[in-house]
C-alpha cells in the first residue's frame, strides 16, 4: 500500500498529482490549512510549494533506485557479519549501506537532475511565477509563448541541456569512484 | 567436554535428520557427497538457519534447543564461521576486515599478532580484499573468524573453490592452526585429503543421515562404511616420531599400538604426525618372509573381510592393538592364506608407501 502510494507519481499525469497537492497541501486543503493555521506556512503558489511538488514528483524515483541497491545488496556479506557479533543496526550502517552507497547517490543525483525538469506537477501546484515558482521548463514554456521568445527559449533549453548532462556524467562517475573503492 | 548436535529438517527433496556427539577440543571432519547435508549443519550450528527441530550444545552451553524454545541468534553464538566464498567486506582494508569481529566481542585468549603470525597475513594488512588471490583471501577469512574470539570454529569447505596450488599452500596453515590455538574445529569437505590431514574425528553424513561417526583411524578403516570402499581407501594413524636413523636414512614412528619405518623425515623426535597408509600398499602375509626389501612387517589380527565385487577385490580390516590397517587383495589370496576374522596376519608396507602428513 505505502509503496504503491510512493510510486504513484511515477504513473499518474502530472498534472493530477498537482492537482492532488493542491487539494490536500491547499490554504482549505487538511494538511494545508493546519500548516497555515498553526505555523502561517503557505505552500500553494510559492518556491517550498515548487520544491514540495519536485520532491513528490521524484521521490519514487530515488526510491526505486535504492530499494534496487539494497537488494543487490550480497546476503552473503550480511550472514557474515552477523557471525562476528554485528547486530541489526550495526550490519545496516558499517555494511548494507556502505555497499549500497553507489546506488543510492546516483539515484539522488538522477532525481535531482528530474527535479529539475519538473513541470506539470509545479504548474499546477505552485504555479508560474518568475523567480518564485518557475522550474527551467515553464521558463522555456513561457518564453514561447511571448512573441520574438525563440532566442531565449534556445538559451534555456541549452541550460537544460547541460544540467541533465553534468547530472548523467557526474551519477555515472560517482558510481564508477564508489564502486572502485568498494572494490568491485 | 563434547559437542552435542541433533537436527531434523525436511526439505522438499531430502529429509534431514542428524545426531553426533564428537569430543572437543579437537577438529571434527563432517565428509560426504555434495549435497548430503553437511553444509546445513554447519548454518544450523551458526544459527543461519534454523531447522524445525535443532539442538546444539557445547560442553554445558546451549546454543539452541527448539524443543525448550531456545535458540540464540548467530551474533550472539559466538561461532566462528569460515564460508566457501571468503566473504571479505570488499569496503574495507584486511586489517578492518580482521578487527570487524574482534572489536564486537570480549576480550579472549586469542591474539591479533599471534593470528596474523599463524597465517602468514602480515604483508596483506593494508591491501583491500580484491586484490588477494583465492588462498589469501580464504586466509585474512580465517583471521577474521578467530579473532571474533569464537567458541568454536566452523568451517564450511572452505577449500573448495581454490585450485590446488592454492589449497597446498593454506594446508600448513590448517594443520598449525589445530595445534596452536586448541580451538575446536568443525570442517566441512568432500575431499578426502583434507580429512586425512585434518581429522581426528569423522562424521560421514549421506543423504541427510550420519552413516558413521568416530576416531579417524576407526572410521577410515571400517569395511562397513563407505570411507573404506573408495578406490582410494587407506588407514589414517597418529604417531609419535620415535628415533632418527640417520646411517640408515630412516624415521621410527609410533602409532597404533605398531612401529613403522618411513624415510627419514626433518622434524624433531618426539613431534606428532599423521601417517595415511593406501590400503592397495598393504601386503598380507602368513609368515615373516626373509630377504625382502620391506621395512615395514606389522603383526595384527584379521577383524573383517568385506567382498568388492566391483573391482574383483576383497577389503581386509586389521586390528592393531589400538587403532587398524585396511588392505586390498585379490579373493584368490584370502583362499591361499586362510584368512578369516581372528586370525592373525602380517601386514607388508614399503617405507616409501607411507605417506607422512604434515610433518
Amino acid at each position: 500500500m505505502l509503496n504503491a502510494l510512493v510510486h504513484l507519481p511515477l504513473v499518474l499525469p502530472p498534472v493530477v498529482t498537482g492537482w492532488l497537492l493542491l487539494i490536500i497541501f491547499g490554504i482549505r486543503g487538511p494538511i494545508g490549512s493546519l500548516l497555515n493555521d498553526w505555523f502561517g506556512v503557505r505552500l500553494v503558489f510559492t518556491t517550498a510549494g515548487a520544491s514540495l511538488a519536485c520532491a513528490v514528483m521524484t521521490f519514487p524515483v530515488m526510491v526505486r533506485a535504492i530499494r534496487l541497491s539494497l537488494e543487490a545488496a550480497d546476503q552473503g556479506l550480511d550472514q557474515a557479519a552477523r557471525t562476528l557479533g554485528a547486530g541489526r543496526l550495526d550490519r545496516l550502517f558499517n555494511v548494507t549501506l556502505p555497499l549500497a552507497s553507489p546506488g543510492i547517490l546516483v539515484g539522488g543525483i538522477v532525481a535531482y537532475a528530474t527535479c529539475l525538469g519538473e513541470f506539470g506537477a509545479v504548474i499546477t501546484f505552485a504555479a508560474n511565477i518568475p523567480g518564485e515558482t518557475q522550474t527551467l521548463p515553464l521558463a522555456i514554456y513561457a518564453a514561447l509563448q511571448v512573441p520574438g521568445g525563440e532566442s531565449k527559449a534556445a538559451e534555456l533549453a541549452m541550460v537544460s541541456v547541460t544540467l541533465a548532462l553534468i547530472g548523467l556524467l557526474l551519477s555515472e562517475w560517482m558510481g564508477r569512484r564508489l564502486n572502485l573503492m568498494l572494490g568491485r | 567436554m563434547s559437542l552435542r548436535v541433533r537436527l531434523r529438517h525436511r526439505f522438499p527433496s531430502v529429509r534431514m535428520d542428524v545426531a553426533f556427539d564428537t569430543p572437543i577440543p579437537g577438529t571434527t571432519v563432517l565428509f560426504g557427497p555434495s549435497g548430503a547435508g553437511k553444509s546445513t549443519i554447519i548454518s544450523a550450528a551458526a544459527g543461519l538457519f534454523r531447522p524445525e527441530e535443532c539442538r546444539v550444545v557445547i560442553g554445558d552451553q546451549i546454543l539452541s534447543d527448539t524443543a525448550a524454545g531456545i535458540w540464540l541468534p548467530p551474533e550472539r553464538r559466538r561461532m566462528g564461521l569460515v564460508f566457501q566464498n571468503a566473504r571479505l567486506f570488499p569496503h574495507m582494508s584486511v586489517v578492518t576486515n580482521l578487527r570487524f569481529g574482534m572489536r564486537r566481542a570480549a576480550p579472549g585468549p586469542v591474539q591479533f599478532h599471534e593470528v596474523v603470525d599463524l597465517l602468514g597475513i602480515a604483508p596483506l594488512l593494508d591491501r583491500k580484499p580484491h586484490t588477494l588471490s583465492g588462498g589469501e583471501r580464504q586466509r585474512v577469512a580465517i583471521g577474521r573468524a578467530l579473532l571474533a574470539q569464537p567458541r568454536m570454529l566452523l568451517m564450511d569447505e572452505p577449500l573448495a573453490s581454490l585450485d590446488a596450488g592454492r589449497k597446498a599452500e593454506i594446508m600448513p596453515y590448517l594443520t598449525r592452526l589445530k595445534t596452536a590455538l586448541r580451538l575446536p574445529i568443525l570442517y566441512v569437505t568432500h575431499a578426502l585429503d583434507e580429512v586425512s590431514q585434518l581429522a581426528d574425528s569423522l562424521v560421514l553424513i549421506d543423504s541427510g543421515h550420519v552413516v558413521g561417526a568416530g576416531p579417524v583411524s576407526d572410521i577410515a578403516t571400517r569395511t562397513d562404511l563407505p570411507l573404506a570402499q573408495r578406490d582410494d581407501a587407506g588407514a589414517v594413524l597418529i604417531c609419535r616420531i620415535a628415533e632418527h636413523d640417520a646411517d640408515r636414512k630412516l624415521s621410527r614412528l609410533e602409532g597404533g599400538g605398531a612401529t613403522f619405518w618411513v624415510p627419514l623425515l626433518d622434524v624433531p623426535t618426539s613431534a606428532e604426525c599423521r601417517i595415511r597408509i593406501p590400503a592397495r600398499e598393504v601386503i598380507l602375509a602368513g609368515k615373516p618372509p626373509d630377504a625382502i626389501s620391506v621395512h615395514n612387517i606389522v603383526p595384527g589380527e584379521v577383524r573383517r573381510i568385506a567382498g568388492d565385487a566391483g573391482r574383483r577385490s576383497v577389503l581386509v580390516e586389521i586390528a592393531l592393538p589400538s587403532g587398524a590397517l585396511i588392505s586390498r587383495v585379490t579373493p584368490d589370496a584370502i583362499v591361499r592364506l586362510a584368512l578369516a576374522p581372528g586370525r592373525p596376519v602380517l601386514a607388508l608396507i614399503k617405507s616409501t608407501s607411507i605417506e607422512v602428513l604434515n610433518a
